[in-house]
């Protein structure tokens, strides 16, 4: 693009390779020569031996794969809930105006509320159960689920559902026929969205308040001043919020491929 | 039409139902838990309660501090990390939209970084820093950094590329290319960036506070947890919704302020 005299410098490829080698060499650099203690700042490739080593020991009462299995036991039903009831709940509210009139005000006083300022009231309720997490995570993928159904089905042009409700199509058809099929790309850019929110709001719930989890894990690896421990959990927790965000996209291109 | 008269008309009806809703909500509190006493004090608070609650916190303080000093230390330091991310993640996201060669090189290491949740930073940001407050204006700004740099690239990508043909014709660059065309078309985009920022901020304060804090919304919920104290645990959730909308709705103000050209569609 812009006039440059070496041409190796154009490639993208290249310069991401550069920019990801500096990354790790100045990460190598700073934990070999000291700059920080080796306690508080391993090296890259001891995070991933450390990743390795905790599928085998056990570590905080559990292997990794354990910690793992219950915080998406959690996240399964948290989220599972929040889509259950905040996408049927927005295309209504897109639908009737008058439950509009009743939900918003309720909703827009929560909204603000931080996920994670419920867990109090999810251990007083649910002690250390998995009903208290679910809460949490519920908290943190209801908005965006039940926003983006209710913008989807407003966004559904005038003219659909007029011919709907010429052709003496009924409420519930309209909804399920009409208005979700248009709300489609919408719901579930809010439903990656709400998982996003609810992988992180469970992480947060499982530092604070729980006995097994991989928030949990990367807590006791805090008090054990484990940074290496930390890192792969924090590893692990990032690729498989990535892995969920790739099996909506899944669903996303299964669901949108009718349409073709 | 039909939508149209539903507008005109549901105006009133639109504040009427939100008022009659939220009173029926409270007295539906007050009944259940001081008439009938269905919910037992131990799970929910009852009105009274709260009020008290309110007070002692206000006047003799509970956790530390009263409660203008917990909120203001919050404030603090919500507004010491947000703005740290966004003097940092603006620019860089400015860069990366408009430079091809700075996208490459800085992207992989941010991707590879970004899907980790701002909440498991804490126990890394703690072990590195300690539980003051170092450590937690460190997790407000990683939080609050992705959503900065995220949204300001996709402003300056959603320029119309004439605009941008326009401008290197013209041999603007420097200082007017970034005040000039870069921040102005990707202005919109920018301040949806800050508004992620300043949500992703307060969920992570609170997160962090929760888990050790002397002072702030987040130590009255863990103190208020500590001691069985559920009123108290409403009234810091409140209060830390108040916080979170009243800092959005200023950022919403600046936004219009700063944007009079959109001024009519946001009005």
């Amino acid at each position: 693009m812009m006039n440059d005299h070496s041409p190796w410098m154009h490639n993208k490829a290249v310069l991401s390779l550069i920019g990801l080698i500096s990354f790790f060499a100045f990460w190598y650099f700073a934990a070999f020569a000291q700059l920080i203690p080796r306690q508080f700042l391993p090296m890259p490739h001891e995070v991933l031996i450390k990743l390795i080593d905790l599928t085998q020991t056990p570590f905080a009462g559990h292997v990794l794969h354990e910690h793992m299995a219950s915080s998406l036991q959690r996240f399964v039903w948290g989220f599972g809930l929040a889509a259950l009831i905040g996408v049927p709940l927005g295309l209504l509210m897109g639908w009737f105006s008058w439950l509009d009139d009743i939900v918003s005000p309720l909703f827009d006083g929560l909204r603000f509320i931080a996920p994670v300022a419920w867990v109090p009231f999810a251990a007083l309720w649910f002690g250390t159960g998995a009903g208290g997490p679910t809460l949490i995570i519920f908290a943190g993928a209801f908005p965006p689920c039940l926003i983006n159904a209710y913008r989807g089905a407003r966004g559904v042009e005038v003219r659909y559902t007029e011919a709907a409700s010429m052709l003496g199509v009924g409420n519930f058809r309209t909804i399920t026929e009409v208005l979700f099929p248009a709300a489609v790309p919408s719901i579930i850019a809010g439903l990656r969205i709400g998982a996003g929110l609810g992988w992180m709001s469970l992480v947060g719930a499982e530092l604070i308040a729980s006995s097994s989890g991989m928030g949990y894990l990367i807590v006791k690896g805090q008090s054990a001043i484990a940074t290496d421990i930390v890192m792969a959990g924090m590893l692990a927790i990032g690729f498989v919020g990535v892995l969920i965000d790739v099996a909506l996209r899944k669903l996303e291109s299964r669901l949108l491929r009718h349409r073709q | 039409m039909d939508s149209s008269t539903r507008h005109l008309a549901g105006i009133s009806r639109r504040s009427w139902l939100g008022v009659l809703t939220i009173a029926v909500l409270f007295a539906a509190w007050w009944i259940f838990t001081t008439v009938t006493g269905w919910i037992s004090p131990a799970r929910f608070p009852n009105p009274s309660e709260v009020k008290d609650a309110l007070v002692q916190i206000t006047t003799e303080g509970y956790g530390n501090g009263r409660l203008h000093q917990h909120i203001l230390h919050s404030l603090k330091l919500v507004l010491m990390g947000f703005t740290v991310a966004v003097a940092v993640g603006v620019p860089l996201g400015l860069l990366m939209g408009y430079s091809r060669r700075a996208e490459a090189l800085i992207n992989p290491a941010f991707l590879l970084l970004r899907p980790i949740p701002p909440l498991a930073w804490i126990p890394l940001a703690i072990v590195w820093l300690g539980l003051g407050d170092a450590a937690k204006i460190l997790v407000i700004f990683v939080a609050a950094f992705v959503p900065s740099v995220i949204n300001s690239y996709t402003g300056v990508r959603n320029i119309d590329t004439p605009v941008l043909e326009a401008a290197q014709m013209l041999g603007i660059r420097g200082f007017k290319l970034v005040f000039g065309v870069l921040i102005p078309g990707a202005f919109p985009m920018i301040f949806t960036g800050l508004r992620l920022s300043l949500q992703a901020s307060w969920t992570t304060l609170v997160a962090a506070e929760l888990i050790g804090a002397l002072y702030g919304l987040g130590s009255i919920l863990n103190q208020g947890a500590q001691d069985i104290y559920p009123a108290m645990i409403l009234v810091a959730m409140v209060f830390v919704g108040i916080c979170g909308a009243t800092t959005t709705a200023i950022l919403g103000f600046v936004e219009i302020k700063a944007m009079p050209w959109r001024r009519q569609r946001v009005a």
